[in-house]
C-alpha cells in the first residue's frame, strides 16, 4: 500500500490503518463520532495527502483546462481556487476536483486519488505543445484543519493574522519551517477551516504542532460522515463516470455559457429534457443506517423508486441520514419514503442535500 | 489491551455469558465492542423468542459495520435491555455489565461446557480470531 507523509505518524499515535484506494490511510483516532463532534464544536485536522496535486503551466494551460473542466477558470483570478468537474463526452464525471489559479496561466488541480491515475492519463492525453505538466504529489502533503475554531488556530500557526480575511476558496502562499506552503479556506466538513498543501518534509512537524494547540487528529471515517451531513458528493458514491451534474445538483460548477467544453452538449440536452432521476437528501427518525446500494420504495408498496448512495448515523443528529437517487417524481421536499435495510423498511422524509443537518 | 474478565464464558463468535442460576445474561465483548467502533443501532430480540445454540438473534451496527449476534446457549429470550436503544455507546463504553444485550432462560446447561473459558478466549482473540 502506498503512504502518505504521515503514515508513520498515524501509526505511532495508533490510528486503526486501513487500504483507502491503495493508500495506507487512518479510517480512526479516538472513534468516528468523537472525532465528528470535535470538528463541529472546535477543531479536528485529516491527513488528505492521499489526494493527487498537478500542476500546469505554459502559455496555452487556460485554454486547456477550460476545454476540459466544467467551471470557468477565466472567472478566477489569482490566489482564487474553484470547485469544478472533469466531464467525459457524454457529459459523465470523470472528477470533481479544485483549481487553483496561482497566475494569468499556472494552476494547481487537486484530484481525488481513486482517480489519480485515471485523470492523469485523460490530461496528458489532451496536452498540447504549449502546456506542461507537472505531478506535485509525492513531493507535497496536504493537510485539512476544520472546525469553527480552526481558522483562528491556522492564523496562529501560520503568524499571519491576515489569513482570517480570506474569503471561501480563496488561498494564501507563505512559508513554514522554511518550505513554501498553500493555506486556502476550502474543506469538505460544512465548516470553516483550512486545507494546507506543504512540502512532503515539513509535514510531521506542522501534524505534531496543530496536534499540541489542541486540534483533534481524524480519520477518513469522520471526514465522511462530516461530508454526508454537509451533503457533500463523494466520487464513487453520489458521482461517477455515468453520472450527471444535472441529476447530482451540480450545475452551479457547470458554466454552458463560457463556451464548449468536453460533454457540454450532451449536459446541455439533459438540462434542456430534464433528468429522470434527481440527488437528494434523506433523514429519518432511526438509528440503523442506509448504506450505499440500499433501495428506496414507494411509501407502503413495492415500486422501487431510488438508490442509497451513501448514509451514515449522523454525529449531529443522532439519527441516520443519506443521500440517493430518487425518480425526479418523489424528489420533492417533504416527500416520505422507504428505505429497505436489509429485512426491514424504515420511513425517511426527502430533504435538500444541503439541509441534511438543519432540516 | 481489552479486557475478559476471567468469571464469565465466551463464544467464538464474541458474545459473552454470565450464568445466575438457569438465566445466563449475554452480551459482546471488550474485543468486539472495540473491533465494532461506535455502535449507532442494536437490534433486540423480543422476550419470548426461542433461542437454539448459534442462533442468530439480533444485529449490532457501528458506523463502519453490521455485525450478526449469535445466540451462545438454547433457551428462551426473558429480557432484552431494549432501555440502551437510544444510548448504545453504552455498549462501547461497559459491554460486561450495563451494555448487556439479552438474559437467557438456559434450556440445556451441559452447552456451557462447549463455551471458552477467559484464558481460551483470550488467546482465542488476541490470534485474531472472527
Amino acid at each position: 500500500m502506498r503512504r502518505t507523509p504521515l503514515t508513520s505518524k498515524h501509526e505511532s499515535m495508533q490510528a486503526r490503518i486501513v487500504d483507502y484506494e491503495g493508500w495506507s490511510m487512518p479510517v480512526m483516532y479516538a472513534g468516528i463520532l468523537e472525532e465528528a463532534r470535535a470538528v463541529r464544536n472546535g477543531a479536528g485536522m485529516f491527513d488528505i495527502s492521499h489526494m493527487g496535486r498537478v500542476r500546469f503551466g505554459g502559455s496555452g494551460a487556460t485554454a486547456f483546462l477550460q476545454s476540459l473542466t466544467s467551471n470557468d477558470v477565466e472567472a478566477l483570478k489569482p490566489s482564487e481556487a474553484q470547485y469544478s468537474l472533469l466531464t467525459n463526452p457524454e457529459g459523465g464525471i470523470i472528477d470533481d476536483i479544485i483549481v487553483y489559479r496561482e497566475s494569468e496561466e499556472a494552476y494547481l488541480v487537486v484530484i481525488n486519488a481513486g482517480n489519480a491515475e485515471k485523470d492523469k492519463l485523460w490530461f496528458k492525453q489532451h496536452l498540447t505543445p504549449s502546456v506542461n505538466f507537472t505531478d506535485l504529489s509525492s513531493e507535497t502533503a496536504m493537510i485539512a484543519v476544520q472546525g469553527p475554531k480552526a481558522p483562528e488556530i491556522v492564523a496562529d500557526l501560520a503568524n499571519f493574522p491576515e489569513l482570517l480575511n480570506l474569503k471561501r476558496f480563496q488561498y494564501f502562499n507563505g512559508t513554514i519551517s522554511g518550505s513554501s506552503v498553500t493555506y486556502c479556506r476550502t474543506g469538505y466538513t460544512g465548516e470553516d477551516g483550512f486545507e494546507i498543501i506543504l512540502s512532503a518534509g515539513a509535514a510531521e512537524t506542522v501534524w505534531d504542532e496543530l496536534l499540541k494547540i489542541g486540534v483533534t487528529a481524524c480519520g477518513l471515517g469522520a471526514r465522511d460522515a462530516l461530508r454526508i451531513e454537509a451533503g457533500y458528493p463523494l466520487y464513487g458514491h453520489e458521482i461517477d463516470d455515468a453520472t450527471s451534474p444535472v441529476e447530482a445538483l451540480l450545475m452551479w460548477v457547470v458554466k454552458l455559457d463560457k463556451g464548449p467544453f468536453t460533454g457540454s452538449d450532451a449536459i446541455e440536452t439533459l438540462k434542456k429534457n430534464g433528468a429522470p432521476r434527481r440527488l437528494v437528501g434523506l433523514v429519518s427518525s432511526e438509528r440503523i443506517q442506509p448504506r450505499q446500494g440500499y433501495n428506496i420504495f414507494e411509501k407502503g408498496t413495492d415500486k422501487q423508486i431510488g438508490v442509497i448512495t451513501s448514509g451514515v448515523f449522523s454525529p449531529t443528529r443522532e439519527r441516520s441520514i443519506a443521500m440517493g437517487y430518487v425518480t425526479t417524481e418523489f424528489a420533492a421536499t417533504g416527500t416520505i419514503v422507504e428505505i429497505a435495510i436489509r429485512d426491514k423498511r424504515i420511513i425517511a422524509e426527502v430533504v435538500p442535500k444541503k439541509s441534511l443537518l438543519t432540516s | 489491551m481489552a479486557k475478559v474478565p476471567e468469571d464469565l464464558k465466551y463464544s467464538k463468535t464474541h458474545e459473552w455469558v454470565r450464568v445466575n442460576g438457569k438465566i445466563a445474561t449475554v452480551g459482546i465483548t471488550d474485543h468486539a465492542q472495540s473491533e465494532l467502533g461506535d455502535i449507532v443501532y442494536l437490534d433486540l430480540p423480543e422476550a419470548g423468542r426461542i433461542l437454539k445454540i448459534e442462533d442468530q438473534f439480533g444485529e449490532v451496527e457501528s458506523v463502519k459495520a453490521v455485525s450478526e449476534l449469535y445466540s451462545p446457549l438454547s433457551g428462551e429470550v426473558v429480557e432484552s435491555n431494549t432501555g440502551i436503544a437510544d444510548k448504545t455507546e453504552t455498549v462501547n463504553e461497559d459491554p460486561f455489565e450495563k451494555g448487556w444485550l439479552v438474559k437467557i432462560r438456559m434450556s440445556d446447561s451441559s452447552e456451557l461446557d462447549t463455551l471458552l473459558g477467559a484464558a481460551e478466549y483470550k488467546s482465542f482473540a488476541d490470534e485474531g480470531g472472527h
